[in-house]
Order: C-alpha cells, then structure tokens, then sequence
C-alpha cells in the first residue's frame, strides 16, 4: 500500500515549521514519528497534500523537569521518555505506559505530540495527561494558547486544534512525592491497542485518600476523565465499599464500541476492572504524604494497607 | 508528482538517489537498492519483518518514507556478514539454533536482535522476548529464536572480551 501523492517539506526550526503550517492552510499535516499518520495515508484514512517533518527539530524535544512542573517537547520519542531516568524519578507512570505503547520499533519514532495530538481514542497518552491534568501548549504563526488534556478532546479524531496550530509542549505539575501510580491496561497482545485501560494517580495521609486522579482509554470516542469515580475514593480509607464505588462510577461514563476486542458489555466491565487494579496497585504503592501523622501502622491499619494484607 | 534527490549511506556505502516522495523506505531499499533482505509481511506496522536499523534504532521500513531517510545511516541484514562471507555471530546463532524455519521472518529479527545486543549486551530471556515483541514470527514458536539471540550474545561477549 502506497500512500497518495503528497509534497514532503523538513523545517530547520519551530518558527520555519509554523510558517509552512500557516501557509499550507487545511493542506498542511504534521508528521512526527508517521506511526499513526502512515498507516491511515496507506489506508486512504488520511491524504494530506503537504506534510511538515518535525522530527529533526531540536527545540521540540526534550524534557525539563523544574521545581513544580515538567514539560516535555511534542516531539520527544516514547523510546526517549522510556530512557529518561529523571523523569522516571520525577513520575514514574510516564514510564510505566509508554513500555505498554505499542512494540520497540514504534516508539523509537513515535512521539508524545502524535499520540496526544492524533486523537485516537486507542491511544494511551491522552488518557494519562487527563489523569495528570496536563496542557497541551498550541502554537501558530500568530501566537499560542494553551488547552486542558481534560478539554482537548471533541469526538474520535476531533480535538481542539486550530489549521496553522500545532502542540509545542505539554506540560503537568511535578507530583508530589509518595504519590501512587498506575497504568492499567488490557490488550489482547503486545502491540495492541487497549480493550480497556485505567490511569491512577493517588496521594494518602493519615490513612486517608488526600486527592486522587482517575481517566480511561478506549471505552469512548475520546479518553475520559472519572471526575465521579474520583469522588467516591476522596477523603475515604479506599475500603473495599469504596473501591467498588469508584470501579462503578467509572463504569457508568463509558460508552465503548463493540468491536474484535469485545463486546460493549465487556469493555465497560473491563474498564472497571482495570480501574480496580490500577487503584490498589496504586495505594500499595503510595507513601504517607508529610501531613499524614496519623500514618498506618503495619497490621493495624483499615483501608487498603489492612485490606491487601489480608 | 513531487519527487526530491536523497544521500544516505546503505551498509556502509554512500547512496544518492531520485525518489517520489512517497516512496516508502522499503519500496525504496527492495526495487530501488535491490536489497530485497527486508521482507514486506503486513505492510501493516505489525509483523517487523521489514526491520532495519536506521541511525541506532530498529524501525519499520514499511512505515516510513525513503525521505525520511534523508543523511541517514541504514543497515540492512545484507550488511550484517563480512565482505569475505563470515556470518554475524547473529546469523550464525539462528542457524546453530534452529532459529528459523521458512526464514521470511528472518531478516528482521536479526536487525532487532542487533539492536537489542548493542543497547543490552547481556539480555535476560524475558528481556529479549520483550525487545523482540514487534516481530512476528508464523512458524518457529519463538523459542530457539530466543535462544539464538542468547547464543549470539554469549558469543559477541567472548569475542569482545579476546579483543
Ligand atoms: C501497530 C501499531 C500499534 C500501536 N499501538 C499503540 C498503542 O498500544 N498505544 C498507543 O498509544 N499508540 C499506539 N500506536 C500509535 C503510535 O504510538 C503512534 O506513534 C502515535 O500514536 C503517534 O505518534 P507519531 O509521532 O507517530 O505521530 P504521527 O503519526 O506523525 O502523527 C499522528 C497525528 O498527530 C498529528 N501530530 C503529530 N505531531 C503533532 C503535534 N506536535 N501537534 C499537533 N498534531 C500533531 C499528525 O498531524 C497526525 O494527524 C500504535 C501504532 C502502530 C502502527
Ligand atoms: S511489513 Fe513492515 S511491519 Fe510488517
Ligand atoms: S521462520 Fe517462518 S515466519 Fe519465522
């Protein structure tokens, strides 16, 4: 399959790139790492006149991880997020999804800014920049603005972005130290798109869920954030009760699509199941936050602790 | 249709050539280069059997464009033996080990495997079975290429430590 006719143009910079954008009007494409883009040129999905490689650009790569927040350049590889050993300091679940994105070969090449910018609902960094609260950082030739990942996304390949627009940056607030974490995802092989997958970020004190974050993949035609799932486990010792009504409230705001991964029935519940997962993986891995002086004690504990040793 | 001039170096050797810009990097290495090695499988990003190494990384030369490829560094399983013949301790490991059956998948593997072995010289099984999981193989099983890819780190090992 060869993809239709198109002109292929390589900017030196960032400013050469949106110029070209600008002037290329709804002709224009971006490509970046072309492991989503490709495939749907191949499959006639897609048949942009004009496509701007930003791979080589130097200045749309990279991360930076600062006192509250990080950023990481649009361009910057999941192979290059997977290596970087700061940023699995700085926050771990960044990591822990990327290695389930795909196969190596993909994410040698593609790239944060194409899997949040693609659209996909099957992708799974939307999801988790929802669970982290993320920006996607717009740029044109005429100036920049800045849109929620919780705002971003309008239906499947329909999202916020602008002709002449593309996202430079994305950038979330540095989690705080003892946050849990956890990417849930099942696939029905290496390589696969989720059936269903759950992102979690959790911070406990006093043996008490202090603040929490919940957003699922591909059960919609956009990824979700659980705004209801997340209030049930607020100020809550994460009992089991608790789980369970997260697990069904998260259920509740899926709309999957039956397809070759399951019925519609089946993805809901499997969302739940990996929202379960991903919560218990998540509070065993959470330490007690500084203002946390009533900490659990080993075997004495309610919640969670006391729960996962039996 | 928009066609430009590409310089790369294929297997070492400088390469300038007239390609449409939407010549994939496989298209462009099978009929253009006549290095029919990488095999075209799916066609579809899945199967990895049209695997190169392209400055230091493994891709899928199906899912590119040659003018991607522009000033690059492409090795392809025809550049992995040396000139007189001597296998690659890869090669040579997946014919100790039976690690090919009809051999279509072939040619990938190894280029992956050599990129595994350059970035984890000293793989575990679980290692290299991940690190392998973006080529498919339809006859072996995967279990002697596993083993193959031990076989030859081992080997690259002893030769670079008599070096
Ligand atoms: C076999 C296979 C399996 C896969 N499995 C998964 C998976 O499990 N999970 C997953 O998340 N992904 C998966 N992917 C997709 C892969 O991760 C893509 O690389 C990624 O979705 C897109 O990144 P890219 O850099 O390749 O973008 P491209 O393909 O270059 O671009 C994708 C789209 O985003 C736009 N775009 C790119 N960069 C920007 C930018 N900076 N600003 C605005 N728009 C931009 C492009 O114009 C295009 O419309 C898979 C792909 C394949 C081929
Ligand atoms: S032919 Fe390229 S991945 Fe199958
Ligand atoms: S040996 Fe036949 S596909 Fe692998």
């Amino acid at each position: 399959m060869i993809p239709g006719d198109f002109s292929y143009h390589r900017p030196d910079s960032k400013a050469q790139a949106l110029d070209m954008l600008r002037r290329a009007g709804p002709d224009g494409r971006i490509l970046a790492g072309g492991h989503s883009l490709i495939p749907m040129m191949k499959l006639r999905m897609a048949a942009p006149a004009q496509l701007i490689d930003i791979s080589r650009i130097g200045e749309l790569k990279g991360v930076a991880i600062g006192g509250r927040e990080v950023e990481i350049g649009a361009a910057t590889t999941q192979h290059e997020l997977i290596e970087n050993e700061q940023l699995a300091a700085a926050c771990p679940i960044i990591r822990e999804t990327a290695l389930q994105i795909a196969d190596p070969q993909i994410r040698y090449l593609g790239t944060i800014g194409g899997n949040v910018g693609n659209g996909d609902p099957g992708n799974d960094m939307p999801g988790l920049m929802q669970c982290l609260d993320a920006d996607y950082l717009l740029e044109s030739a005429k100036g920049q603005r800045s849109v929620k990942a919780r705002a971003y996304y309008q239906g499947a390949y329909v999202t916020a972005i602008a002709d002449g627009e593309m996202i430079t940056k994305i950038r979330f607030a540095l989690p705080p130290k003892g946050q849990g974490y956890a990417y849930k995802k099942l696939k029905r092989k290496i390589g696969d798109y989720a059936t269903a997958a759950a992102a979690v970020t959790l911070e406990m004190a006093g043996g008490v869920v202090r603040r929490a974050s919940i957003a699922l993949t591909n059960v919609g035609d956009t990824p979700l954030y659980a705004a209801d799932a997340v209030d049930r486990i607020t100020s809550t010792a994460l009992l089991p009760p608790d789980i369970d009504a997260a697990v069904a409230a998260a259920e509740a705001i899926t709309r999957p699509a039956s397809d070759g991964r399951g019925s519609a029935e089946y993805r809901r519940r499997m969302a739940g199941v990996m929202v379960r997962r991903a919560l218990i993986e998540a509070a065993g891995r959470a330490t007690e936050t500084a203002d946390g002086k009533d900490a659990p004690k080993d075997g004495k504990t309610g919640g969670i602790f006391g729960w996962l040793k039996g | 249709m928009a066609k430009r001039l590409i310089s790369l170096t294929v297997n070492g050797k400088a390469v300038q050539r007239e390609v449409a810009d939407r010549t994939l990097l496989i298209h462009f290495l099978r009929e253009d280069l006549r290095l029919t090695g990488a095999h075209i499988g799916c066609d579809t990003t899945h199967c990895g059997a049209c695997t190169v190494d392209m400055n230091g990384k493994s891709v899928k030369s199906c899912t590119m464009f040659a003018v991607q490829a522009e000033g690059a560094q492409i090795r392809t399983i025809e550049g992995m033996a040396q000139a007189d013949g001597t296998l690659h301790p890869l090669q040579e490991s997946f014919r100790q080990e039976h690690g090919l059956q009809c051999g279509f998948c072939t040619p990938g593997m190894i280029m992956r495997g050599y990129r595994l072995l350059q970035e984890n010289p000293d793989p575990t099984d679980e290692q290299i079975r991940m690190g392998l999981s973006g080529n498919l193989c339809r006859c072996t099983g995967y279990q002697n290429i596993v083993k193959a890819v031990r076989h030859a780190a081992e080997k690259m090992q002893i030769k670079e430590a008599a070096e």
